[in-house]
């Protein structure tokens, strides 16, 4: 019996080439260990075990037929449950849509189905997005798979999880402050966060509409590469989404690092950090240099201010995009109310949790009439000067790097503090406020054993030396080949 | 003590709907009347995740009416997002402008009694309409409540005016004046009754002389120009007198009641929202490129105001007849196109307004593109007068004749025989008869009382059923009469 799992993308895509592996086969070997292992872990909100089984049928059929949908044809993906599926249950982990079963397929997932990828399921998150350990789920907690006692970052902490785990051969996420790269990090995957307008947000459902875009997850850069080739692109449906041409990025990967000027922000190695981060990203940086890259000391002055900004930014716009959760249309709606007043109240109160309804609140205020400018008009002007920052940078180099976060993944309820939480996006916050493309690939262990995150920050629509400068790393270093063990 | 004299102050703001085939951010079609919730998709639904994308054609419809305006079009506008909480709103917050609408600063014509006056337009901007809420019952009894957002979606043009209307009869003679622009430009159908142009007023009463305006009240609900004189004539006394009697007005929204000729407050402006605008981060800021707007421009029809003068001084028409004809445009172009025909304009105006509007249901495009009476059609029918085949007042009964049956009028007159009687030998013995019957008349006539010469005529006319040549009936009346003194 040939391996099935613990394989990347491109090693499953070639193993359906070459007739070593069906995509039943694969699927039915994945769909076995999510029911071993998931309890465990806790990764998936929702297993699509039946149109996983039927989709993974008609790949076989096309593959034997010599007429693939594509590279991706047949590989099977874990969704974070904050991406519309037609007809499979979209909860974002909130009690206010447990029961939300959406009639369309976000552009993702219409693109991911035309290129024959397989959904194993729906993974799970911090509610609506909001969080940084994946504990704010209305449901249950994911656990980190190398050491269950930890969380795996949020908020696509399930989609993290079930890849590092090797629960799915890859994932999508969502990434509005870190979302995306934080938990890669924590979990010792790959994760990138393209720039703002790469990929359509149709379908996504939102939470903070000029940050959230939606990136893979996989075990190596070149799965992570042919995720985002197969969801990039305009899209009629997305104002935002960005007509510039989608480059081949799996051909990038064979760029060279020799000669590319890396920039070292110095506001990215801050006093209280985790020694063992701090160490493993400067060894990285060596790792660069030996490749050939010219280092170089960058500043980005105003990274103080970005997370104070985003704070004000981010719930800002999502207390305007869960307005609609009012009961009166789909998902929760509290019983017995005497007149819509209290409908809309109770419905709310009970439907949403603590960390969701904070940021209502905090984002309520920020707009509110004689507070707007004080708040919501100085944390734009932060933005531009942030973004203004990364501009200045990169006049000078190709890309960033840093570390991802700050510390590793840390234990369950560990962080009982609303603003030690928000401090853990403090590195990847400013990528979002900027637009700009951001991946998080591993770069080592601490001595206990967890993995730990080197973040490349490129300039917008480059993921194309991104991609490469991680591939070169990813080749030079043993770090992705780690696995966690679960027995 | 004599009365402080007030001076009226109106402000207007219009809703209209647009003509748009679809929805103002999604592909739904806009279509009145369709099944509840039928022409709806997740983005009017406001389903979680959906995104909108802007209707390129009701921009369009923006930009025209804002030039027809003289308006200044920003060339950076933005939508913004108003948040409040109500049912018929899928999002719970409506997709409008705010800040930076697509164009400011417009005026408008208004003629009042002969005397034209420019109304200021302060702002013009588009928004997405709500659903509708249908209750079982009553909004305070019912069991429930269903809502359709058939509606939600649909653009909408709001056209705000400055504070420039200084009565109420000058409030209406603007919408109308709008209107008619709307209908000319083809962005609205102008319907009141349905609801696809809404107006709302704000009034204030200042003491004459004054500079700085007082206590504004909000009006709603005036469906027709009818109600929205009736309703701030009765709140500009309604203000009067509470100023009078020292009262203190109070910033509200009242409602007009039009089975009841008043105002009625509806909610005071002290528990106003606070909407919390802010830009919509789903969409781009708009630019509107000069090019786009000269493009725009070149297709401009002839506007009413223009048309208006140009009727009075090509075809001599008095002023009241050429505001009727030109407000519609198909109105208008249906008049045209019968002088063209037949060149006595007058006449035509006559028939016009007379006759076939007294037919027609209403005097939009639709109305006028069911017309069964063609242009052509009537400007033969008015010949027939003219070369007296048949009397102004046959040729009234052939046009209701033609209206009815869509048939030109020469068949009706073959077929129903009423080809004027102008045969003096004929029309003699008819003429003769009637002397012979009434004596008395006759009598009356030569001992001066000369309006029973008009009995006579009628007399000849009943006993030809109308078809006799009126002007020879006298003729031929005279002769004898004078003869037989």
């Amino acid at each position: 019996m040939p391996r099935m799992t613990g394989l990347t993308i491109p090693e499953v895509a070639a193993r359906y080439r070459s007739g070593a592996a069906t995509p039943t086969q694969v699927v039915e070997a994945y769909l076995r260990r999510i029911e071993a292992l998931d309890p465990k872990l806790r990764a998936y909100v929702t297993v699509t075990r039946e149109s996983a089984l039927a989709r993974a049928e008609a790949a076989n059929r096309r593959l034997k037929a010599g007429t693939p949908a594509g590279p991706l044809d047949g590989i099977p993906l874990a969704i974070k449950d904050v991406i519309c599926t037609k007809g499979v249950r979209t909860t974002c982990s909130s009690k206010i849509l447990e029961t939300f079963v959406p009639p369309y397929d976000a552009s993702v997932i219409t693109r991911l189905t035309a290129a024959g990828v397989v959904m194993l399921g729906k993974t799970n998150m911090d509610e609506f997005a909001m969080g940084s350990s994946t504990e704010n789920s209305a449901f249950f907690p994911t656990r980190n798979p190398w050491d269950l006692t930890r969380v795996p970052g949020g908020s696509s902490g399930g989609s993290a999880a079930a890849v590092a785990a090797d629960l799915a051969a890859g994932g999508l996420g969502s990434d509005t402050g870190g979302s995306i790269r934080q938990p890669a990090a924590f979990c010792g995957t790959v994760g990138l966060k393209p720039t703002y307008g790469r990929v359509s947000r149709y379908g996504l459902v939102a939470f903070a509409s000029s940050l959230d875009q939606i990136g893979p997850f996989a075990r190596d850069v070149r799965g992570a590469a042919m995720l985002l080739q197969a969801i990039a692109g305009h899209d009629p449906l997305d104002s935002t989404s960005t007509d510039v041409p989608v480059p081949d990025y799996e051909a990038a990967l064979g760029q060279s690092v020799e000669g590319r000027r890396v920039g070292i922000p110095n506001e990215y190695f801050i006093e209280g950090m985790d020694p063992e981060v701090e160490q493993a990203v400067w060894v990285a940086i060596e790792v660069l240099k030996g490749l050939g890259a010219r280092i170089e000391k960058v500043s980005l002055p105003h990274t103080d201010y970005a997370l104070a900004a985003y704070y004000l930014i981010a719930p800002a716009e999502a207390s305007s995009n869960l307005a609609r959760y009012d009961g009166v249309k789909y998902g929760y709606r509290a019983p017995g109310n005497k007149d819509l007043i209290q409908m809309y109240g109770r419905t709310r109160a009970e439907g949403f949790g603590a960390e969701v309804k904070r940021r209502i609140m905090l984002g309520t205020y920020a707009l509110s009439a004689g507070y707007y400018e004080a708040y919501y008009g100085k944390a734009q002007r932060v933005r531009t000067l942030v973004r203004r920052d990364f501009q200045q940078a990169f006049e000078r180099v190709d890309l960033l790097a840093c570390p991802t976060a700050p510390t590793v993944a840390f234990k369950l309820a560990e962080k009982e503090d609303p603003l030690q939480m928000y401090l853990c996006d403090i590195f990847t916050i400013p990528v979002n406020l900027a637009g700009l493309p951001g991946l998080s690939l591993p770069c080592g262990f601490t001595q206990g054993g967890l993995p730990i995150g080197l973040q490349l920050i490129g300039k917008p629509f480059d993921e194309s030396t991104l991609l490469s400068a991680a591939y070169a790393y990813e080749r030079a270093t043993p770090w992705h080949r780690r696995v966690p063990e679960l027995a | 003590m004599t009365a402080t004299e007030y001076e009226v102050i109106i402000g207007l703001e219009v809703h209209a709907q647009l003509l748009t085939r679809s929805k103002m951010f999604c592909g739904c079609p806009t279509a009145f009347g369709g099944a509840p919730n039928s022409q709806t998709c997740p983005v009017c639904q406001g389903m979680p995740g959906v995104l909108p994308v802007i209707n390129r054609r009701a921009i369009e419809f923006g930009i025209r009416t804002a030039l027809a305006l003289d308006c200044t079009i920003n060339a950076g506008c933005r939508f913004a997002r108003k948040h409040y909480y109500y049912p018929d709103m899928p999002k719970n917050f409506q997709i409008s402008q705010y800040e930076e609408p697509l164009a400011v600063e417009g005026w408008l014509s208004v003629e009042v009694n002969g005397t034209a006056r420019r109304v200021g337009i302060q702002r013009l901007h588009l928004e997405e309409d709500v659903g509708k809420l249908i209750h079982e019952g009553t909004l305070e009894t019912a069991r429930a409540s269903l809502v359709d957002f058939n509606r939600s979606g649909v653009p909408l043009m709001e056209i705000v005016s400055k504070p420039d209307v200084r009565s109420a009869e000058e409030a209406a003679a603007y919408l109308r004046a709008l209107r008619a622009i709307l209908i000319y430009l083809g962005v609205c159908d102008g319907n009141m009754e349905e609801g696809s142009f809404r107006c709302d007023a704000n009034i204030s009463l200042r003491p004459k002389g004054s500079t700085e305006y007082g206590v504004k009240v909000e009006i709603k609900n005036m469906n027709s120009f009818k109600n929205v004189q009736r309703a701030l004539e009765f709140e500009a006394q309604r203000q009067a007198k509470a100023l009078a009697a020292g009262e203190r007005i109070v910033q509200e929204t009242r409602l007009w009641e039009a089975d009841k000729d008043y105002t009625l407050s509806m909610r005071s402006k002290e528990y106003a929202h606070d909407y919390r605008y802010f830009p919509e981060p789903d969409l781009v800021p708009l630019r509107v490129e000069q090019r786009w707007v000269d493009r725009l421009r070149t297709t401009l029809p002839e506007l009413p105001g223009e048309r208006r003068q140009r009727f009075v001084a090509r075809y001599g028409l008095p002023a009241y007849d050429a505001d009727l004809l030109t407000q519609s445009r198909a109105l208008a172009d249906y008049y045209e196109a019968v002088v063209r025909e037949y060149a006595k304009p007058k006449v035509v105006s006559n028939w016009v307004m007379s006759e076939l509007l007294r037919e027609l249901p209403g005097d939009d495009e639709a109305a006028i593109a069911r017309c069964p009476v063609p242009p052509l059609n009537l400007a033969r029918l008015l010949a027939l007068i003219d070369n007296g085949t048949i009397s102004g007042k046959i040729a009234k009964d052939v046009f209701e004749k033609m209206y009815r049956s869509g048939e030109d009028a020469e068949a009706i007159v073959k077929r129903e025989g009423l080809r004027q009687l102008a045969d003096v030998d004929v029309l003699g013995s008819v003429v003769d008869q009637v002397l012979g019957a009434n004596a008395g008349a006759v009598a009356d006539w030569r001992k001066g009382k000369k309006q029973s010469l008009g009995f006579l005529v009628g007399q000849v006319m009943k006993a030809t059923q109308g078809k006799a040549n009126p002007a020879l009936v006298n003729q031929l009346l005279l002769e004898r009469l004078s003869k037989g003194s």
